[in-house]
């Protein structure tokens, strides 16, 4: 029999680090196939932010090179990383909303600004998940979460963050783009839309950005099915899909 | 050697340099501006990398990914800025990354002052960072010192695999004085000591022949005792656990017991001691030798090395000799008076004299403090 | 031996200039301890400024001291500040085109410099930090007058060598109105 399909070598073959119908797995899963698919292996180091996408940690542990770093300082690591490391290598960062849009905002808009060499990957997920669901900078107006029971409310708290379009404001960067997870074509998009982020940094581009639109149901309080329209119906209407720059 | 006449700050900054030092990110604050403009110029004459970061947030973040990249990395701030990089320090430690941090204290508390004061000594010996790191803490008291304790500092991170902190007051910044510059160290040596540490490089080249282990930042002292040994016995000698890597790094503080330094001057027939460091040091030394000429028979004791406190320089005074120690810093309350006090345990009675919000300490006031303490 | 001295003045009138020449100046052509040390206002123009320099056989403690050798002053209000610190018996040259108030002690002796008049008739009132420099030279003797002018022509003319010959002038004429105050004394 032909094979036709087998997991990515580089990903362990562990389970567990994800809730059901997150779609972190699926992330770390496409990253995965990209990083073996461009010959990256072993030329790659991925940075990880704090929150839920720390869980990739067990996926690639003893995979690719990795490190793991403060709350929100991704981007400032992966700067002095990819700065002095051996030229081919590859650096990227894999951070979530809290990671990127709350804590970390200064250092990733600084870090696109300088046009750093680097690729990062942005889980979107409206939530703070790994604390327990808390109000992120993306969560929805009138979305709820545990600090924001009776939904988010923009006199009190200000409006959802869209990062792609914030840093679309800076001249740096090459490459800004919104992808999401909820059906398979989409999920081929955001491969291809990593891909790129990747050639980018090979060819020694500059700085690129790729925001992935993901749910989760855990702290929506939905099903994985529930949480996949609740995206399709309101979420992506927040945050639509589309490519900002591509220099 | 040739001596040149340089700024303390500079002076650390062109000793980190010859050290190795090939990657520098800092955030601008006085009174140490000196220290990153002379980098700025500097490094890429070496083929480092200078970079100013939006925050010393960001900075120490740059440094700690320079460092996890192999190369040797420092960054400089005073007082208010070593504080916002509290985590990234913990977080360098975590990780066993053995970077170099230069604090030119200013006053405080909070903002404080741009002058110059010795307002950190408890923030940099005991909880520079959260989760009970210690660093080795040296405490230049002239230009020369800073230059050859900021070239220590870079060997002593090295062999520890733990970050090291140097701090200077900021008149040490300011300040002036001739200096002999520490030798070059070569490409070479800096080749052999990145590749000895090659297993807790994480820069994606397992495939140029290098061990294949990745450091995670996480409980490192544990992962970084399994990747050295993995060579030998091909699995882990401790568990990679928190609490293993917590005792792991208390048995590395008690070897710091060797890397004691104190300069002891005149204590051997001395009925008085004072005691201060860095630029409160250089005056108590100063006013000892005036107190000498009055006829006082008084000696001095200089920390050099803060953490860990040579404590034993106290504990060894003889009670039945020596009246009483006054200690001076530029800090109010005393800083250092308090392990000065812990290490004498009440044996001889202890004083402590102090200025700070930026008054610089001068002999005559440590002089007058000494007299009013006389019988 | 050493030697405390302390120059003040406004910022922009050279005052650290006259210290850093003589720090050098000791630091390359003696092998005795030398230590400048400045004080800024927070100001980068117009402000207040003034340093230390100490040049000693020992070791040199602290950076500041009230009692200083030798005080040079170039404006009013760092006469006012620092006349006190002249150690008794102490030296204070100050710049008499600009300060008007007079020093108060008896116990000290006063040198009185105008290095702004004598600047301008040279070419450039910005030269009368020189003068100072010259003048204290060759009243006190405290550094070797042709290492001194070495100095600053090698520091000043990195930048500027057209302005050399000037420099020069404005040293000497104060190194020869120094020591003809000197030898009146």
């Amino acid at each position: 029999m032909e094979k036709i399909y087998s997991r990515t070598k580089a990903v362990n073959q562990v389970s567990g680090g994800f809730c059901p119908g997150c779609f972190h797995g699926v992330i770390v899963k496409i990253i995965g196939e990209v990083t073996e698919e461009m010959g990256l292996i072993d030329k790659a180091v991925c940075v990880i932010g704090v929150g839920c996408c720390n869980n990739i940690y067990g996926y690639v542990k003893g995979k690719v090179d990795m490190v793991n770093t403060p709350h929100g300082r991704a981007p400032a690591v992966a700067t002095g990383l990819k700065r002095m490391a051996p030229q081919d290598t590859l650096v990227y960062t894999y951070q979530g909303d809290g990671d990127c849009a709350a804590i970390g905002l200064s250092e990733i808009i600084y870090a696109a600004n300088r046009g750093e060499k680097i690729t990062v990957i942005f889980v979107n997920n409206s939530t703070y998940g790994m604390t327990g669901g808390q109000m992120a900078p993306t969560t929805l107006i009138g979305q709820k979460s545990t600090t924001t029971p009776k939904g988010r409310d923009a006199d009190d708290v200000g409006y959802p963050m869209h990062m792609c379009e914030l840093l679309n404001t800076l001249r740096a960067p090459v490459f800004i783009t919104r992808v999401s997870c909820d059906t398979a074509p989409h999920i081929l998009k955001a491969k291809e839309a990593i891909r790129k982020g990747f050639q980018n940094q090979i060819d020694g581009k500059g700085f690129s950005f790729i925001e992935i639109m993901s749910s989760c149901p855990t702290n929506w309080g939905l099903s994985p099915v529930d949480s996949v329209k609740f995206m399709q119906e309101n979420t992506l209407k927040e945050f639509p899909i589309g490519t900002l720059r591509d220099n | 050697m040739e001596r040149v006449f340089m700024k303390g700050a500079e002076a650390v900054a062109e000793a980190a340099v010859r050290a190795g030092c090939r990657f520098y990110a800092g955030y601008p604050i006085t009174p140490q501006n000196e220290t990153p403009e002379y980098l700025a110029r500097r490094l890429p004459e070496v083929g480092g990398v200078f970079l100013q970061g939006e925050s010393e947030v960001a900075s120490i973040n740059m440094v700690l990914g320079a460092s996890i990249a192999g190369a040797k990395a420092m960054t400089s701030s005073s007082s208010v800025g070593i504080a916002l990089m509290a985590e990234g320090i913990s977080q360098a430690l975590n990780g066993c990354q053995p970077i170099v941090i230069a604090n030119f204290m200013r006053g405080g508390p909070g903002g404080g002052t741009i002058q110059p004061a010795q307002s950190d000594y408890l923030q940099g010996t005991k909880a520079i960072g959260n989760g009970g790191c210690k660093l080795i803490v040296l405490a230049p008291c002239n230009v020369q010192e800073a230059a050859d304790l900021t070239y220590e500092a870079f060997r002593l991170a090295e062999r520890d695999r733990n970050p090291v902190l140097i701090l200077a007051d900021g008149c040490i910044a300011s300040m002036m004085e001739p200096v002999i510059l520490p030798p070059m160290r070569t490409d070479e040596e800096l080749e052999k000591e990145r590749l000895a540490r090659r297993n807790w490089i994480s820069n994606g080249v397992r495939t140029r022949g290098w061990g294949s282990i990745k450091l995670d930042l996480w409980y490192g002292r544990a992962a970084m005792v399994n990747a050295e040994s993995q060579g030998a016995c091909g699995k882990p000698v401790v568990e990679h656990t928190l609490e293993s890597a917590n005792r792991l790094w208390a048995e590395l503080y008690e070897t710091w017991e060797n890397d004691i330094r104190v300069e002891e001057y005149r204590t051997e027939d001395a009925e008085y001691i004072l005691t201060g460091y860095g630029t409160g040091g250089r005056v108590c030394r100063a006013a000892v030798d005036q107190l000498r000429e009055k006829g006082y028979r008084v000696g001095l004791i200089r920390p050099i090395v803060v953490n860990p406190f040579p404590a034993n320089a106290y504990k060894k005074l003889d009670s039945q000799k020596v009246k009483f120690v006054l200690c001076s810093e530029m800090a109010i309350p005393g800083q250092m008076f308090e392990d000065v006090q812990a290490s004498l345990c009440d044996r001889i009675p202890s004083y402590y004299y102090g200025r700070s919000g930026g008054h610089i300490l001068e002999e005559s006031e440590v002089i007058d403090a000494f007299m009013s303490h006389l019988d | 031996m050493e030697r405390r001295i302390l120059i003040g003045g406004f910022g922009g009138q050279g005052v650290m200039m006259i210290g850093q020449l003589l720090s050098y100046t000791a630091c390359e052509t003696t092998d005795k301890n030398v230590l400048y040390f400045p004080s800024y206002g927070s100001e980068q123009r117009g402000g207040t400024a003034n340093c230390y320099v100490t040049i000693s056989d020992e070791q040199i403690g602290g950076p500041v001291g009230q009692e200083i050798d030798n005080v040079i002053v170039l404006n009013e209000p760092s006469l006012l500040k620092f006349e006190e610190r002249v150690k008794p018996g102490g030296l204070l040259f100050m710049n008499s085109s600009i300060i008007k108030a007079e020093p108060k002690r008896d116990d000290i002796t006063v040198i009185r410099v105008p290095a702004n008049e004598v600047a301008e008739e040279i070419g450039s009132g910005k030269i009368a930090n020189l003068v100072m420099l010259g003048t204290y030279i060759g009243y006190t003797d405290a550094l070797p007058e042709e290492n001194v002018l070495a100095t600053a022509l090698k520091k000043l003319g990195a930048k500027r060598p057209w302005l050399n010959e000037m420099n020069e002038k404005a040293f000497r004429t104060g190194l020869a109105y120094g020591k003809e105050q000197k030898s009146r004394a």
